[in-house]
């Protein structure tokens, strides 16, 4: 009985110090060296024997670290997090949540840096995962999918189970599936997952893929048996002789050729009064006399020889270059391949859609600065540079509207119309005042709406600075419409699209159904007939100049909204808007139509076969373009009969 | 032949007389006489001016003469510029490289002085190769072919496709600009080869004149340029008298008239807009040592439009009009833009000229071409009693 009883209480005593031993301090103070100057490779220990412990004092501990609150008390060398109330500094127990009245000095200040923090972040995360509060599980989700490693993917599997929020849960399966993929035990497990990836479009999918098709390059004289080989590299073909042989240097399987620059080193170095190796220093200005003098510094061998061509090409061709991936199962090798091409298939598809949209909208802005100029050059035979200006014009209004209404949905509302009036204004001015003396000698008139154009630009620079000026959208035009990961197009240039939809309309109809429209059309064919048909060609004149004018105002507004309003950025789309009337056809609405799209499709199809170099898509644009003129000098779409004489 | 050419250009021998004075005038005022009443960097803005005057006259002939408004002639202007940059630099830099190398334990290689050469000239666009387009960048003979040759051949092959397809008036203006756009939109591109919008510089710097001093340099392009100017007045004074001139005028009053004639109208166009084209590259080849940089801003279609102003500002279809145009512009705008204007205080507002210039000017063109299409070189029409 004695016996039993010294028995039990040496168990209890055994489990005490069992106990004692599972303290947060203890576990802190076997490892107080790593503790205290941690380094991003030695904190791994302490984090795995904490993460171990599964002790509840240790996600708070840890978040008090990486917030550098834990300090070291100096006499013993207990940690102690620090809570500072004022000038009033208490130290509190990790275990026992106990407040100790602290002297200052009395203890330092753990620092760890931001590579450590990081790692106390990453070990955080997976606690946080089952967090109650969402915005941590958020935040842990995401750090996961910063940095995917192969220790987060259990607890994250494990969070799944108890996940409530719909879109959490499809965020963590779709990240675990990923981890699996990457990371996953058995071969069946990975290929599983990697194929219900394939649908994925995202970014992060594909790195995910491309992880493990990673490559390494391998040079050997045969391929080795097993090796899960991606490629085998054709000299020639895939990689030049030159990097074939620096790859043979790398794996040790040639000697290292000689370079020029060490060639020029090693012969300064071997400068024997007028004369290395023989040969006069001041014959050595070409890389003959160079390649001799350093063949006799190799034969009294001073210097490694050099390597003759013959003997690299010979190496070369001994040798296989192949690609070899690092994942070893070719049956995971080949199921990421294959949903990888299943991926850039569908992507290449949404990149073509996703163009077609970008050139549409591109398509309506030029439609929208140039439907004006169609009027005023194509109806009236009149060729106004000061049309860019009006776009100007109308988008600094915006501008000043927004400095006075502050909601951008009502000042819009207000901006349009007024930017029209404004602009129909200034136009109607222009017509009676300078225009309108200058008929029948079309040259004369580019020059006189030119001086125009430069004088209004540079009276906007007077007025409003040269720096670029916002007019800022509504805030249900912000954002795009998103269909996938690919294809998004934002709402202002849907509603730019819409707007140049509606003018369209508005213009076939005031031009095919309404009074002015037939005496407008009247006036084009036959000037003095429809004169003594009573019309008045100077009114119709006026008006039609200032319909053309008051458009550009309402592109500028709509122009100003996507880019930035300056006094220059009429002269950006004058060049463009011309070419739109001219290659379109002069005088009609649907070639206008027909060369805005043109353009706007040719300018982007260049541009994404040239992605990085936007400036050489416009010069080819323009190229083409003037070549097209070559073969349809009339425009795309061209009057027939009477209409069509100059 | 020789009488009736002189005679019917009596407005040329005045001309060629006041150059010359004006030219010897300018030299033995300047700094190599000792004199220095004109400053060198003055000397500099008048030859500039010269060259100027130059290209307006190529304007004149091909606008005023024969009625295709070109907004592309600066850029002929432009490219004369870099051909003649291309040596400049290239020339330069050699030596520069020379120098430095010179000190080297053992000679340097062909190869390595055009590496360095291409490093020192190239390094801006970070980029160290020579591209195609400088391959004879150090034969100044090429380059001044190249002068000639490359405005000559573009224009040639653009006027050649667009006057067969019979494109004419306003069509051809926006179809020339967009020419100019093209030029200046790829020399913008900083693999264009041409060092992007950092274009070339230093070209004041003449190679194999290192020791002249600027002030003799500056006179001896500025005779250049006056020489130059004589020899292309001449010249299109010769081109715009006698059958052909009338041919090119009749092809302005009235293409399809002239074409009904039996005149072979698109040959004659192609051969005024290609040798103004030429002399415009002349004139920019002589123009750009004097400012010692170009850049594609230079090309930008808005400076092709100045020269179209230049010209309709001084008298169209009146050679010595074109050249009153660009100097009286010309000059006036750097006087205005460079602060030598007065401000003008109206009480409430102040009126800075380096602002308002351009305002003025713009307007000013406008009641140039309302009221005075003739331009300033109108007048000359009553001092010699002969309205027309």
């Amino acid at each position: 009985m004695l016996r039993l009883l010294s028995l039990a209480v040496s168990f209890w005593l055994f489990l005490c110090t069992a106990l004692q031993a599972q303290s947060l301090q203890d576990i802190l103070q076997t490892h107080a060296d790593e503790v205290q100057k941690p380094s991003r490779n030695s904190v791994g220990v302490v984090l795995d024997d904490l993460v171990a412990s599964g002790l509840p004092q240790v996600v708070p501990f840890l978040e008090g670290w990486r917030d550098r609150e834990i300090v070291q008390r100096s006499p013993d060398g207990q940690f102690f997090r620090l809570i500072e109330e004022g000038d009033v500094a208490r130290l509190e127990d990790l275990d026992s949540g106990e407040m100790i009245e602290a002297d200052a000095g009395a203890f330092k200040d753990l620092r760890p840096n931001g590579g450590v923090r990081r790692a106390i972040g990453n070990a955080l995360v997976q606690f946080q995962l089952s967090d109650p509060d969402i915005a941590k599980r958020r935040a842990a989700v995401d750090a996961i999918a910063r940095s995917m490693d192969v220790s987060q993917l259990g607890p994250l599997q494990a969070s799944v189970e108890g996940e409530t929020d719909a879109e959490l849960l499809k965020k963590k399966q779709r990240l675990a599936g990923m981890l699996v993929a990457t990371f996953g035990e058995t071969p069946e497990a990975r290929i599983e997952a990697i194929d219900a990836l394939s649908g994925d479009l995202s970014v992060d999918v594909r790195a995910v893929l491309n992880t493990v098709l990673a490559t390494t390059t391998k040079v050997g004289v045969a391929i080795p048996e097993g090796v899960n080989l991606a490629e085998t590299l054709e000299v020639g073909a895939d990689l030049s002789a030159d990097e074939a042989y620096a790859r043979l240097v790398e794996a040790e399987l040639a000697p290292a050729p000689v370079t020029p620059a060490q060639i020029r080193a090693a012969l300064v170095a071997n400068i024997e009064g007028d004369t290395v190796g023989g040969v006069a220093v001041s014959a050595l200005g070409s890389d003959v006399a160079r390649a001799q003098a350093y063949d006799r510094l190799a034969a009294t061998g001073s210097v490694a020889a050099r390597v003759p061509d013959a003997n690299k090409a010979e190496a070369v061709a001994d040798h296989v270059f192949y690609l070899e991936y690092a994942e070893p199962d070719p049956a995971i090798t080949d199921a990421a391949r294959e949903a990888l091409n299943d991926i850039e298939s569908r992507v290449a598809l949404s990149q073509t859609v996703d163009l077609g949209l970008d050139a549409l909208s591109l398509a309506s802005i030029y439609f929208l600065a140039a439907i004006g100029l169609a009027i005023t050059f194509g109806v009236m035979g009149v060729i106004n540079m000061a049309h860019g200006e009006f776009i100007m014009m109308g988008a600094y209004t915006g501008f000043v509207v927004q400095q006075f209404v502050p909601d951008y949905t009502l000042s819009i509302i207000i901006a349009l119309p007024l930017a029209f009036a404004v602009t129909f204004g200034a136009g109607v001015a222009m017509e009676r005042l300078v225009i309108r003396h200058l008929y029948h000698r079309p040259l004369e008139t580019l020059l006189a709406t030119f001086g125009i154009s430069i004088a209004l630009q540079q009276l906007a620079k007077n007025i409003f600075g040269t720096q670029a000026r916002p007019l800022t959208s509504p805030e249900w035009l912000d954002g795009a419409l998103v269909f996938n990961d690919v294809i998004a197009i934002s709402y202002i240039r849907i509603a730019i699209f819409v707007l140049a939809v509606l003018f369209l309309i508005l213009i076939l109809f005031v031009l095919k159904r309404t009074r002015l429209g037939l005496e407008v059309r009247a006036v084009t064919q036959n000037p003095g007939m429809a004169a003594s048909m009573g019309i008045n060609p100077d009114r119709i004149n006026m008006l039609t100049f200032g319909l053309g004018s008051g458009i550009a105002g309402i592109a500028g507004v709509a122009i100003g909204l996507y880019a930035k309003v300056t006094s220059e950025m009429g002269a950006d789309y004058i060049v463009q808007s011309f070419m739109t009337v001219v290659v379109g056809g002069v005088g009609n609405v649907w070639g206008t139509l027909a060369g805005a799209s043109l353009i706007g499709f040719l300018q982007k199809g260049i541009e994404w076969l040239n992605p990085s170099n936007t400036l050489a898509a416009q010069t080819y644009m323009i190229l083409f373009i003037i070549l097209f003129i070559q073969f349809r000098p009339k425009g795309i779409v061209a009057l027939k009969g009477r209409a069509a004489a100059d | 032949m020789r009488n009736s050419f002189l005679a019917q250009n009596p407005s040329m021998l005045w001309f060629i007389a006041l150059l010359a004075v004006f030219t010897i005038a300018v030299t033995l005022l300047s700094e190599v006489t000792g004199v220095g009443l004109i400053s060198t960097s003055f000397v500099k803005t008048l030859g500039k001016t010269l060259c100027l005057c130059l290209v307006a006259i190529a304007m004149d002939v091909v606008w005023g003469y024969c009625g295709i408004l070109s907004l592309g002639h600066f850029a002929f202007f432009g490219i004369g510029g870099y051909a003649i940059g291309m040596w400049l630099m290239y020339a330069r830099t050699e030596g520069i490289v020379l120098d430095s190398l010179a000190g080297q334990p053992i000679p340097p290689t062909p190869a390595e002085i055009s590496d360095a050469i291409g490093n020192q000239i190239f390094g801006v666009v970070g980029s160290s190769e020579f591209p195609m387009i400088w391959a004879f960048a150090d034969n100044l003979f090429v380059q001044l072919v190249m002068v000639v040759l490359v405005p000559g051949l573009l224009a040639l092959v653009f006027g050649w496709l667009a006057f067969r397809s019979r494109v004419t008036g306003v069509y051809l203006s926006i179809l020339t600009q967009a020419m100019t756009l093209a030029l200046a939109l790829y020399l913008f591109q900083n693999d264009s080869g041409l060092r992007g919008n950092n274009g070339l510089s230093g070209l004041q710097n003449i190679p194999g004149f290192e020791e002249t001093s600027q002030a003799t340099i500056s006179i001896l392009f500025f005779l250049a340029s006056a020489v130059a100017l004589a020899a292309g007045y001449v010249f299109f004074a010769w081109i715009v008298s006698g059958k052909m001139g009338s041919v090119v005028k009749g092809i302005r009053d009235n293409e399809a008239r002239v074409r009904f004639l039996g005149y072979h109208v698109e040959s004659y166009k192609l051969f005024i807009f290609t040798t103004t084209a030429v002399v415009a590259g002349i004139a920019g080849a002589l123009y750009y040592p004097q400012a010692g940089i170009i850049n594609p801003g230079e090309i930008a279609p808005i400076a092709s439009i100045y020269l179209a102003v230049w010209v309709a500002i001084g008298g169209r279809g009146r050679l010595y009009g074109a050249v009153i145009g660009a100097t009286f512009v010309s000059l006036l705008s750097s006087w205005f833009t460079g602060g030598g204007a007065p401000d003008i205080n109206l009480g409430f507002y102040t009126v800075q000229w380096t602002d308002w210039w351009l305002v003025l000017l713009g307007l000013s063109f406008v009641v140039v071409t309302l009221f005075f299409p003739k331009g300033i070189g109108g007048a000359f029409d009553y001092l010699v009693r002969k309205p027309s």
